[in-house]
């Protein structure tokens, strides 16, 4: 299922122009990081892949539907998004039933939904928590309760905003694997992250955004070895990408892998 | 003589079985930089509250050992006395706005008015606290039409106006993009290199690398590990513990597994990770050395 953005402009009531004409295309299966400051149009452009926002210019297509001719209920059949902040999103009295709302409400069987929310809890880590109430976890693991009540509902395409923030290491390493899986699973993965290191170490195309434009888009190593264009919308290149250009590499690294292999060449 | 002074403190929520914080020993000194490091649910934020005050006053729950800054005790005070000794930043910005005032001067002000000070030295006292901080610009604009780093930074002036004696921030910079962290960062910096006593519970160690005396790692309540940060964040147990470390620290240990990595320290930043890379090959000597 393609996503395909056609010259898309979003103007928001106040008159803040933020998005500016953005064209992209999207394959089906990709793992795409949107990378930028804030108010770079990063989240307004990712609203607009489930209807939560309707074009004011152009065009969004999901697969063969155009998102202004389908409910945001419709397109939660194609797209789940997984809000920046899980507070926004949780209801449910305990975590089994957090995670069942969504295929339940696609219309899903009673046994396609317990085997969609013990997939989804197993893949989250949060099978011993079913009848905890969300309130009474930790904030590391109601982000993980989040993420099981979309995946849950087995979109093809699934969006994170800024998955870690917050998190400690033990959490983002959990959140990494829950990608790697629905990667290893064809799902389609769009991720908006200030964590340029996270963000180099998970995916293989990356697109940065600054002032409701596309700044840079293409494969992680060719966009984040741009360090000033990057700079212009205030990113960062990964802290190994940064060391390989100052160890004078030839080739632009962004994980441990490649910098430890360029290492064993410059010996 | 110690400007903050923890003995054997253990504290426990109300209504929960394990403690919080268990036997913390912690003294600081006036004018150090301590990072406090751990895993989420280790105590940092808890750690914080209780330099704050607000446990136990707040929070309520059991407190026992004593919570000493410049010498008055936190449990013979009140928490109104309490802020007069140590300021309290949270992590998002948004929460401490006062939400009754409408633009950044009055919302400065705001904590002066309720201790009573006389409206001269309020003005005097914002006017100067902003130009520390660098927000002068801001003064007439509303507190909530700003940008998160510049929140976080009329948050930061609104305690330092109050003259605190400790300075305690709650991971600052964990809802800011990299501009907002870089201007938070600066603030901080600036009030420690001015001699303010800074505690600062933070996950991004290159930013602690930088700028800290002391690291204190916590873990499930108890103090793991206390030293200079290059000792603290290139130490083994960070990793098996869960902590986040740096990429430089990690990618050198592995290269030290394969003799790529000399006899130095392992690095925490960028500059020693350049120069450790580089002096561990004598012919690749001096920096932007291409791979042959």
């Amino acid at each position: 299922m393609k996503i395909e953005i056609k010259d898309l402009h979003f103007t928001y009531p106040s008159g803040l122009e933020a998005l500016r004409g953005i064209s992209l295309m999207i394959e089906s299966g990709e793992q795409v990081a949107i990378v930028g400051q804030n108010g770079a149009g990063k989240t307004t452009l990712v609203k607009h892949l489930n209807g939560l926002l309707q074009p004011a210019g152009g065009q969004v297509l999901i697969g063969d539907w155009d998102t202004a001719q389908h409910s945001v209920a419709k397109l939660a059949s194609r797209v789940g998004y997984v809000f920046q902040n899980p507070d926004e999103q949780l209801f449910s009295k305990n975590v089994g039933a957090e995670v069942a709302f969504g295929p339940k409400n696609l219309g899903r069987s009673a046994e396609q939904v317990q085997a969609l929310v013990k997939d989804a809890l197993a893949l989250t880590e949060l099978t011993d928590k079913t009848e905890t109430n969300p309130y009474d976890l930790s904030a590391t693991w109601r982000k993980m309760v989040a993420l099981a009540s979309i995946i849950s509902m087995d979109t093809q395409i699934v969006i994170f905003d800024e998955p870690t923030t917050g998190q400690d290491a033990v959490n983002v390493a959990r959140i990494a694997n829950v990608i790697a899986e629905l990667r290893n699973r064809g799902k389609t993965v769009i991720t908006i992250t200030h964590d340029i290191d996270f963000c180099a170490e998970n995916f293989e195309r990356v697109i940065a955004m600054s002032q409701g434009t596309i700044l840079l888009d293409g494969k992680a190593n060719d966009v984040l070895g741009q360090e000033e264009t990057l700079a212009t919308t205030y990113v960062d290149p990964p802290q190994l990408t940064r060391l390989g250009k100052r160890l004078g590499f030839r080739n632009t690294v962004r994980n441990q892998e490649e910098f430890l292999n360029n290492l064993q060449g410059r010996v | 003589m110690a400007i903050v002074n923890l003995q054997n403190v253990t504290y426990k929520y109300p209504l929960t079985d394990s403690p919080a914080l268990q036997g913390i020993n912690l003294q600081v000194e006036e004018g150090e930089f301590v990072a406090v490091i751990g895993p989420n649910g280790a105590g940092k934020s808890t750690l914080c509250y209780t330099l704050a005050g607000f446990v136990p006053h707040f929070f309520k729950g059991e407190l026992t050992g004593t919570v000493e800054v410049a010498g008055n005790e936190s449990q013979n005070s009140t928490l109104s006395e309490w802020v007069l000794n140590v300021g309290l930043a949270f992590q998002n910005p948004f929460n401490q706005i006062s939400g009754a005032k409408y633009t950044v001067f009055e919302e400065l002000a705001f904590g002066l008015e309720n201790i009573g000070i006389p409206r001269q030295e309020m003005k005097t006292r914002v006017q100067d606290a902003m130009k520390l901080t660098g927000i002068s610009d801001l003064a007439d604009r509303s507190p909530y039409s700003l940008s998160g780093g510049q929140q976080q930074r009329v948050a930061l002036t609104s305690i330092l106006v109050m003259q605190p004696k400790v300075l305690v921030l709650d991971e600052p910079t964990s809802q800011m993009d990299p501009i907002g962290t870089r201007e938070v960062f600066g603030v901080i910096h600036g009030m420690a290199e001015r001699g303010l006593t800074v505690i600062l519970a933070e996950h991004k160690v290159e930013w602690i690398a930088q700028f800290a005396d002391r690291v204190i790692a916590l873990k499930e309540g108890q103090i793991l590990l206390d030293g200079t940060p290059a000792k603290v964040l290139t130490s083994p147990l960070l990793q098996e513990n869960g902590f986040g470390i740096s990429r430089y620290t990690s990618t050198a240990r592995r290269a030290r597994e394969t003799g790529l990595w000399g006899k130095q320290e392992l690095p925490v930043t960028l500059e020693q990770a350049v120069e450790g890379f580089n002096s561990a090959f004598p012919h690749g000597e001096g920096q932007g050395v291409n791979a042959k």
